[in-house]
């Protein structure tokens, strides 16, 4: 298990930013020559200011029409994508790891507020599952696909939240499982639905430009 | 919840065309989708949609239908650009679903950007699975009838050459019982204004004509129309999925105005034909905006007001509301320019909820009225939510800037029994604005002994 700990954490780790970076550059690109190739009537109205405008607009809870009239899904996707921001980036297993694999030193988040962060994220994943069984239009188009992405986030947020209270060999393996998943898990952000933690910069910033500059008009 | 199946309705113009379809053709069709007619844009919004069903009480098909999720937007596309998009198995039958939802369930009407955290675009969706089902022959007959007269006529209802002129003739001597000097300029180079309208005005609204020319003369333009196909900037073809046609009526149109080397083109109230000229056709065309400056009727009217070309005499007191028709408020943001023009007309104005952007569609528009008789019945009842809000303001008129409103508007208040009528613009402005004594006395007549 060690092995396999020290694997995941050194060489793994590596591997896994790289295959990312490459990937998802790859996707991007790939999609933006393609938008240049055959969308051109689209990509002709994209525009730094009414792109923007949009991202902004959407990215403040409760402010545009869908947040409104989602009040419960709103919290939700807030609460998640904060919370996993703030664990990506400083939880304190992950701080030592920014500075162990790529020599960074940042401010780490205190054990009990990671334990905080990570309830509320396991809840609003909970959340946006009973939405896919219990609420008829989510149901009526949940596919396999949708289950996927939110099992990849789900288990190393589970992992990681569990492995703190365990001690022991049970605690390596936790952790060790807790790794590997993450690395799976970023690794196929741009073969799943997950991409749009990338693509939604720019769906949003293209849907904004067209109500701004084509409709005048808003879009949130 | 309702299956697209078992609420199948059956329309001539899909059973031909059902007729004819083979596998091979439905592979050919799905190969276009995915490898020509889209590119990344339609990959991306396939990927990241996150089914999250956000949109869903976006969509007045839904709402009104009982929340029933088959009518969700992001539903809509499931059950037919998903299934082109995963290479799943497509029948006939599946086809002429397909086309059922695209054309009769749902309006391209945006409501449901406002929605979507992920800025999907379902009205581009659902114009390309339209797009689908003209490729393979499947359009509803009505709809299909107005194309194949776009494509013959470049004008939307069969009108031939002469019948047009002899409508704006007709017009313009009707007109001079009450403005002796009143014309309708004909093919006058250089005019200021190209004024245009839609197909069904010469055919069965001429009054309409009749009012924008008595405005233009109170105002004292100078405006022309012309004589000769062009004059029509309707485009059922845009909704059709014809682009091809599509591109040949617009580029009609611009060159009648070109051609008479007119300064800017002033179109008549219609939501369709506006996003036509700004921002679909014209991008088939390769020009961003439009090619030829190009005024919306409610722009116009608020001009003319602001600027005291018309005076409006007196304003009514009885209670109006106003539908924002989306392809001129959520297509151009026109609102504030039609409460100008309507405040000046009416004392007593009650807004809906939602308004403005956020108005629900009428449910005729994006060429589901024009699919015509069939689809009656499904088009009144997926919009009870605006007969609902039109209700609630109590008004005895509802102010409508677009044709399809009007027709559709119309249908919803008789089907819910609402005592209101349905106006456009003109049919105020007209009666309301000053005609001075000048527009209105016969000419001096020199033998008489006048000086
Ligand atoms: S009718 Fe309007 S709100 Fe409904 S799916 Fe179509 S575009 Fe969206
Ligand atoms: S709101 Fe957007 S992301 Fe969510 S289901 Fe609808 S189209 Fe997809
Ligand atoms: S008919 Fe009117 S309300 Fe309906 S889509 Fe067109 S502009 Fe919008």
């Amino acid at each position: 298990m060690e092995t396999l700990y020290l694997l995941a954490r050194g060489p793994l780790c590596w591997a896994t930013a790289i295959i990312f970076v490459l990937a998802m550059g790859w996707k991007l690109s790939k999609a933006w020559s393609e938008a240049k190739a055959k969308d051109g009537s689209s990509v002709a109205y994209l525009s730094w200011k009414f792109g923007l405008r949009s991202i902004f607009n959407w990215a403040i809870p409760y402010n545009a029409l869908g947040w409104k009239e989602n009040p419960l899904i709103c919290a939700a996707t807030f609460c998640l994508h904060l919370s996993l921001l703030l664990l990506v980036l400083f939880a304190d297993g992950h701080t030592v790891l920014w500075e162990y694999t790529f020599g960074l030193r940042i401010w780490a988040l205190s054990p009990m507020l990671s334990d905080i962060l990570s309830v509320v994220a396991l809840t609003s994943l909970g959340v946006l599952a009973w939405r896919r069984i219990a609420v008829p239009q989510v149901k009526f188009v949940t596919g396999p696909a949708d289950w996927l992405a939110l099992i990849l986030v789900t288990v190393p947020v589970l992992t990681g939240f569990l492995s703190g209270f365990l001690g022991g060999t049970s605690a390596l393996t936790l952790t060790t499982l807790h790794i590997l998943t993450a690395e799976i898990l970023i690794v196929l952000i741009p073969f799943t639905r997950l991409s749009h933690a990338v693509f939604i910069f720019f769906t949003r910033a293209y849907i904004g430009s067209e109500f701004g500059g084509v409709r005048h008009c808003r879009d949130w | 919840m309702s299956t697209i199946r078992e609420r199948r309705i059956t329309d001539q113009g899909l059973e031909i065309g059902l007729a004819a379809l083979t596998q091979d053709r439905i592979r050919e069709a799905v190969q276009a989708i995915r490898n020509s007619e889209t590119g990344a844009k339609m990959k991306v919004y396939h990927e990241t949609c996150m089914r999250c069903g956000m949109c869903a009480p976006a969509c007045h098909f839904y709402v009104s239908n009982d929340n029933d999720p088959s009518y969700a937007p992001v539903a809509k596309v499931h059950q037919t650009m998903t299934r082109i998009l995963n290479g799943e198995d497509i029948g006939p039958q599946d086809v002429y679903d397909f086309a059922q939802i695209a054309y009769t369930e749902c309006n391209l009407c945006r409501r449901c950007a406002f929605y979507c955290p992920v800025g999907i675009d379902i009205g581009y969706i659902m114009s390309t699975v339209r797009r689908f089902c003209y490729k393979l022959g499947m359009v509803p007959q009505y709809l299909n009838d107005t194309g194949n007269s776009h494509a013959s006529t470049m004008n939307q209802m069969w009108v031939k050459e002469d019948e047009w002129t002899d409508s704006l003739l007709w017009q313009e001597e009707e007109a001079r019982d009450e403005f002796p000097h009143i014309r309708i300029p004909l093919d006058k180079e250089g005019a200021d204004i190209f004024y245009s309208v839609i197909g069904p005005e010469p055919k069965f609204q001429t009054q309409l004509i009749y009012q924008a020319a008595c405005i233009m003369h109170v105002a004292g333009l100078d405006w022309t129309m012309p004589s000769f196909p062009g004059w029509d900037n309707s485009d059922m073809s845009m909704y059709i999925g014809d682009f091809e046609t599509m591109g040949r009526v617009k580029k009609a149109h611009f060159d009648a105005a070109q051609k008479l080397k007119c300064k800017r083109i002033v179109m008549g109230e219609c939501g369709h034909a506006f996003r036509s000229v700004h921002d679909v056709g014209n991008r088939w065309l390769g020009a961003k905006d439009s090619p030829v400056p190009i005024v919306h009727s409610i722009k116009f009217f608020a001009d003319l007001i602001r600027e005291g070309k018309i005076k409006i005499a007196y304003k009514i007191d009885d209670p109006v509301t106003i539908h924002d028709p989306c392809n001129v408020i959520r297509g151009r943001g026109l609102m504030d320019e039609l409460r100008y023009v309507t405040h000046a007309l009416c004392s007593n104005v009650i807004e809906m909820t939602p308004n403005r952007e956020y108005n629900y569609c009428c449910c005729a528009g994006g060429g589901v009225i024009n699919c015509g008789p069939p689809y009656k019945n499904s088009r009144v009842q997926g919009n009870r939510v605006k007969a609902e809000q039109i209700k609630r303001t109590g008004a005895t008129i509802v102010i409508s800037p677009c044709h399809n409103c009007h027709s559709g508007l119309e249908d919803i208040v008789h089907g819910a029994k609402i005592d209101a009528k349905i106006s456009f613009l003109g049919d105020l402005i007209y009666p309301q604005m000053e005609k001075p004594a000048h527009f209105t006395e016969p000419a001096p007549c020199n033998g008489g002994g006048h000086v």
